[in-house]
C-alpha cells in the first residue's frame, strides 16, 4: 500500500517522482468517477476543508471546491476581499480562527511566496498550496503533466516549451520542477525582460525565438500575460508582444508537425494565443480543466488519508 | 502460520457449475441481468461464472462489469494502511436491471454495504442479489446474506479464507490460513 511522502502539498520541489506517480494513478480512478452518471463518492464525509483565497481566482477555486464536494467533504470557502483580513488580522490569526471550528485541511492562495510553507509550520492541519505569489502552484503543474501523460502517453522524454511571462509565473516554476522530475526536457521562451536571470541554473534552456521553440517542442504551454503583476513596462506594447510571442493558426500550420497547445487560463484571446488556436483540435485547454478536478481529488484524497482521527 | 485446504480444484469446479445453474434458474437468458464482480478478488469469480454460462449453457451477451468500492468504504482513515483503489469498469447503466454482485468471500458484509452505495452511481437497479463462493458464517457486522452460496465456512477471527484462481495464483483452491 502506497502513501504520499508528505503531509502537505506546498510545492512540487518538496515531493518525489513516486508521489507524482501515486497522484496520477489515483487521479485516473477519479477521472472515471467524475464521468459516471453520479459523480460523487463518500470517502471524505468526515473531513472538513477550508478554502482560503487571499487572491482572486475563479478556475482554481471552483476546481478545488468541486473536487472536495465530489469527495463528500464539508467545505467552507472564504475570500479575503470579504474578510477580517481587511480589518488588519494576521494570517495565522485568521487561519487559527478557522481551524478552531475543527477544520482538517486548508487550501490556500496567497500573494506572498512562502505563505503556504509558513502556514504548514504553524498550524495543525494539512495545507495545500493553491498558489503563493510567484513561487509555486503545484496542483496546476500536476494537472498539466497529467494532461500531457493522457495525450502523449508519457511525460518522460518529451520536450515542453513554456512561453510567456516566466518571471511572474508560479505555474512556470512548478511546471519546470514537475516536468524535469518526470524526465522531460524543458525550454522557456519569452521577452528577455520576463525571463528570470537564474533560470538556466534550473537546467532550463532559453529560446528567444518562438518559431524555433515550437519546432523543437512536443508541447507548448502558453502562459497568460499577467497585466496585474506588470508593475513596470516589460515590453513596449501588447501588440508587439503578440507579434513576437503570440501563437497563431498560421504559425502552427507552418510547422512540420502537430504540437499540443496548453494554457493554464484565463486566456487573453488574441494576445498569447488567437481564438482559432485556443479552440482548435491541438488545444487541450478544456481537458486541462476537466483533469484539474480529478487531480485535485487525488491530492486531497491522498493527503486526507494521512490525517489520523 | 498454518494452512488447511478447504476446497480442491475439482470441488471449486463443481461448485462454480452449480452456482451457474442456480443463476440460470432465476435469470433465464440474462437479458435483463448484469453481473458485477467486486474488485479486486471478485473479478476472477465473475469472469469464471460468465465463461461457464457462455460455453456450457450457450447464454450469450452477458453483461459483466467490475466495481471498485475503495472510495465508498466506511473505514477510510480508520485503518493502519491507506486504501488502494482498483479499476471500475462498468460500460452500461444498471437502471431497472437485475444486478448480481459477485465476490469471493463474504465476511463482515461491509464491502457489500459499500457496493450497494457505489452501484447507485450507475443507476437504480430493479433488484440486487449477492453470489459468493465462500460464506464465513457468524462473522457478519451487518444484516447481509448471500443469495447464492458456494460453501459455508466457520472460521474464527484470526483465521483468513484465501481463494486462489488458476489465472492469477496458479491453482484453483480455497485455503483456511491461521496467523
Amino acid at each position: 500500500m502506497k502513501e504520499l511522502s508528505v503531509n502537505h502539498l506546498i510545492g512540487i520541489k518538496y515531493i518525489t517522482k513516486q508521489d507524482i506517480d501515486l497522484i496520477f494513478e489515483t487521479a485516473d480512478h477519479f477521472k472515471e468517477v467524475i464521468n459516471r452518471p453520479i459523480k460523487k463518492v463518500p470517502s471524505l464525509r468526515d473531513v472538513t476543508i477550508a478554502n482560503i483565497f487571499f487572491e482572486n481566482s475563479t478556475r482554481t477555486k471552483l476546481s478545488f471546491e468541486l473536487a472536495q464536494k465530489r469527495l463528500s467533504a464539508d467545505v467552507i470557502s472564504f475570500s479575503a476581499a470579504q474578510s477580517s483580513v481587511k480589518k488588519g488580522e494576521t494570517l495565522i490569526d485568521t487561519v487559527n480562527n478557522i481551524l478552531s471550528m475543527k477544520v482538517d485541511m486548508v487550501v490556500m492562495r496567497h500573494s506572498s511566496p512562502g505563505a503556504a510553507h509558513f502556514l504548514s509550520k504553524n498550524i495543525n492541519a494539512s495545507v495545500v498550496n493553491a498558489g503563493d505569489g510567484a513561487h509555486e502552484h503545484p496542483t496546476q503543474a500536476l494537472l498539466d503533466s497529467f494532461t500531457i501523460r493522457e495525450k502523449l502517453g508519457d511525460v518522460g522524454g518529451k520536450k515542453i516549451v513554456i512561453v510567456g511571462d516566466i518571471l511572474h509565473s508560479r505555474v512556470a516554476l512548478s511546471n519546470i520542477f514537475a516536468l524535469q522530475m518526470q524526465g522531460a526536457e524543458v525550454k522557456v521562451c519569452g521577452p528577455k525582460t520576463l525571463i528570470p536571470i537564474y533560470i538556466e541554473s534550473l537546467g532550463v534552456k532559453v529560446e528567444p525565438n518562438l518559431r524555433k521553440a515550437l519546432e523543437w517542442a512536443d508541447v507548448a504551454n502558453m502562459l497568460r500575460v499577467q497585466n496585474e503583476r506588470l508593475d513596470v513596462s516589460y515590453f513596449p506594447t501588447t501588440r508587439e508582444y503578440t507579434q513576437q510571442y503570440g501563437v497563431t493558426k498560421e504559425l502552427l500550420d507552418s510547422l512540420n508537425k502537430e504540437i499540443v497547445i496548453m494554457h493554464p487560463g484565463p486566456i487573453n484571446r488574441g494576445v498569447e494565443i488567437t481564438s482559432d488556436v485556443a479552440d482548435s483540435q491541438q488545444s487541450v485547454i478544456l481537458e486541462q480543466v476537466e483533469n484539474g478536478v480529478a487531480v485535485r481529488m487525488a491530492v486531497i484524497y491522498l493527503l486526507a488519508s494521512k490525517i489520523k482521527n | 502460520m498454518s494452512q488447511k485446504l478447504l476446497l480442491t480444484s475439482k470441488e471449486v469446479h463443481i461448485i462454480l457449475h452449480r452456482l451457474a445453474c442456480q443463476l440460470i434458474e432465476n435469470h433465464l437468458d440474462f437479458s435483463n441481468t448484469v453481473l458485477i464482480g467486486l474488485q479486486p478478488r471478485g473479478k476472477y469469480l465473475a469472469e469464471r461464472i460468465k465463461q461457464i454460462l457462455e460455453s456450457d449453457y450457450n447464454i450469450s451477451n452477458i453483461q459483466l462489469g467490475f466495481l471498485d468500492i475503495t472510495f465508498f468504504r466506511d473505514d477510510f482513515r480508520r485503518g493502519e494502511k491507506p486504501l488502494e483503489a482498483n479499476k471500475t469498469q462498468i460500460d452500461f447503466l444498471v437502471e431497472d436491471k437485475k444486478v448480481v454482485f459477485i465476490d469471493d468471500v463474504l465476511y463482515t458484509g461491509r464491502s457489500i454495504n459499500a457496493a450497494l452505495t457505489a452501484i447507485q452511481s450507475f443507476g437504480r437497479p430493479s433488484e440486487v442479489e449477492l453470489l459468493t463462493l465462500i460464506d464465513r458464517r457468524f462473522s457478519r457486522h451487518l444484516p447481509i446474506q448471500p443469495d447464492y452460496r458456494g460453501r459455508q465456512v466457520d472460521a474464527i477471527n484470526n483465521e483468513k479464507v484465501i481463494v486462489k484462481w488458476q489465472e492469477n495464483d496458479g491453482e484453483d483452491a480455497v485455503y483456511l490460513v491461521t496467523k
